[in-house]
């Protein structure tokens, strides 16, 4: 187990776990997920409050196996491996709003972290800008960390609270394969899946789940993490991550390269805009807003699989937020940004200055 | 009496920096950091190695006792 163990948290590990991540990821858009979002983890909780009703933007309703799988994926790798740690109570509420606003900023340049660097790694040129947008953000972030800011510490807590989010997962995995219409005389809702439009493309159910379980498990077991990747560079010359990142778009790109889904450009790229001030300015906050809560989206969903009740509270204000961000015409389309999408990325980083800058102690 | 550093219950990246700035601060000689997550134990463990301070982690329920040494 301990030479497991320490394959894991190898650079060998790190990179396999990045490389396998981008591939897997450019087959799922084979297989049938949108164009350039085999995996994303901000459009599929997007998708997830959508299918609850949480919006009405009707071409964006599915629950995502995908998401329900790094969750369960952790989790088993947590067990595995004795890592399992229930633990809770670092300003929940502050991590609350970070994950609804960081959902907010993505949804501006559409698409978390992983799906910025599959974007780039299938010729989207506009990823450029929210990748950059993504580093001023986190940077803004290693300056807050490095003068002291602090969410507090965590209290070890119940197996039973671990155990809330991964739970609440499986219960969306219920809904998914029964999909209740209840509604209206039964012709609706409350589950709403897109008959067209991006919800309604999805690799098959079983597939989906199953690479997500591979996933979780593998990103448990390596701490894979966007965010962390860049942070660690500026804050320390530290790589280990960031070598995880760039096998990530190696594998993708190499992948989209056979299977024919790469297209160098700028114009007409699937579900992407070409406002790159918004682009830069979605993707500053939303990396300003990981670095504040400690983790890319997806990392957030690992640690809430380990036990990570904190972490599981930020995974539900993305998907409020999400719920919100269309509801409030937030989101941007392929058409361009969405009316109130600037106003609301001023708001949320205005948050994140005001956390950084009140929530410290010296330490 | 060894210096100690608590980084119990923090979030990623505190348990690195508290650690490094202690580094920093001292130059050279022991300190232990007390760390609750693996996650934690490793990161401090490949920066600690990195500027050349010897690691030895020691399991004391579900924590860990790092004891960090530079000659």
């Amino acid at each position: 187990m301990n030479k497991t163990k320490n394959f894991f948290g190898t650079r060998t590990g790190i990179v396999a776990t990045g490389a396998l991540i981008g591939i897997l990821a450019a087959l799922l858009q084979k297989m049938g997920n949108p164009g350039n979002m085999g995996i994303c983890v901000a459009c599929f909780e997007r998708d997830i409050a959508g299918a609850l009703g949480l919006h009405r933007a009707a071409v964006v309703q599915y629950i995502r196996p995908e998401i329900i799988g790094f969750v369960f994926g952790a989790l088993i790798a947590a067990y595995a491996f004795k890592e399992f740690r229930p633990r809770a109570g670092s300003a929940p509420i502050v991590r609350f709003f970070l994950g609804f606003f960081a959902m907010t900023g993505a949804l501006v340049f559409l698409g978390c972290p992983w799906r910025a660097l599959l974007r780039l790694s299938a010729g989207d040129g506009n990823a450029i800008a929210g990748l950059i947008g993504l580093t001023a953000g986190i940077a803004i972030g290693v300056a807050f960390l490095k003068n002291g800011y602090n969410l507090g510490r965590t209290q070890k807590s119940y197996v039973a609270m671990g155990w809330i989010l991964p739970l609440a997962m499986g219960a969306l995995f219920i809904f998914l394969l029964l999909a209740p219409q209840m509604g209206d005389n039964g012709q609706t809702g409350p589950i709403f899946l897109s008959a067209k439009g991006p919800g309604s493309m999805h690799a098959p159910i079983a597939v989906s789940l199953l690479i997500g379980l591979f996933i979780g498990f593998m990103a448990q077991r390596t701490r894979f993490c966007t965010m962390g990747a860049v942070r660690d560079i500026i804050l320390m010359r530290d790589f280990h991550l960031a070598s995880g990142v760039l096998a990530l778009i190696a594998g993708a790109f190499i992948t989209n390269l056979i299977l024919g889904q790469f297209q160098a450009g700028f114009e007409n790229q699937p579900i992407a805009h070409t406002n790159q001030l918004w682009n830069f300015s979605g993707m500053a906050l939303a990396g300003l807003a990981f670095a504040l809560a400690g983790g890319c989206p997806g990392r957030q969903l690992f640690l809430a699989g380990e036990g990570d009740g904190d972490a599981g509270v930020l995974v539900l204000g993305m998907i409020i937020g999400a719920g919100f961000a269309h509801n409030f015409s937030l989101a941007s389309s392929p058409k361009g940004v969405g009316l109130y999408g600037p106003l609301a990325v001023l708001i949320g980083l205005a948050f994140c200055f005001f956390v950084g800058l009140t929530m410290r102690e010296k330490i | 009496m060894t210096d100690s550093v608590d980084a119990r219950g923090l979030s990623c990246p505190q348990p690195v920096i508290l650690a490094r700035q202690k580094m920093q601060s001292m130059g050279r000689g022991a300190f232990e950091v007390k760390v609750d997550t693996d996650t934690a134990r490793e990161n401090i463990t490949r920066l600690a190695q990195k500027e050349g301070w010897e690691v030895e982690s020691k399991e004391a329920g579900r924590e860990y006792v790092l004891v960090l040494t530079k000659g």
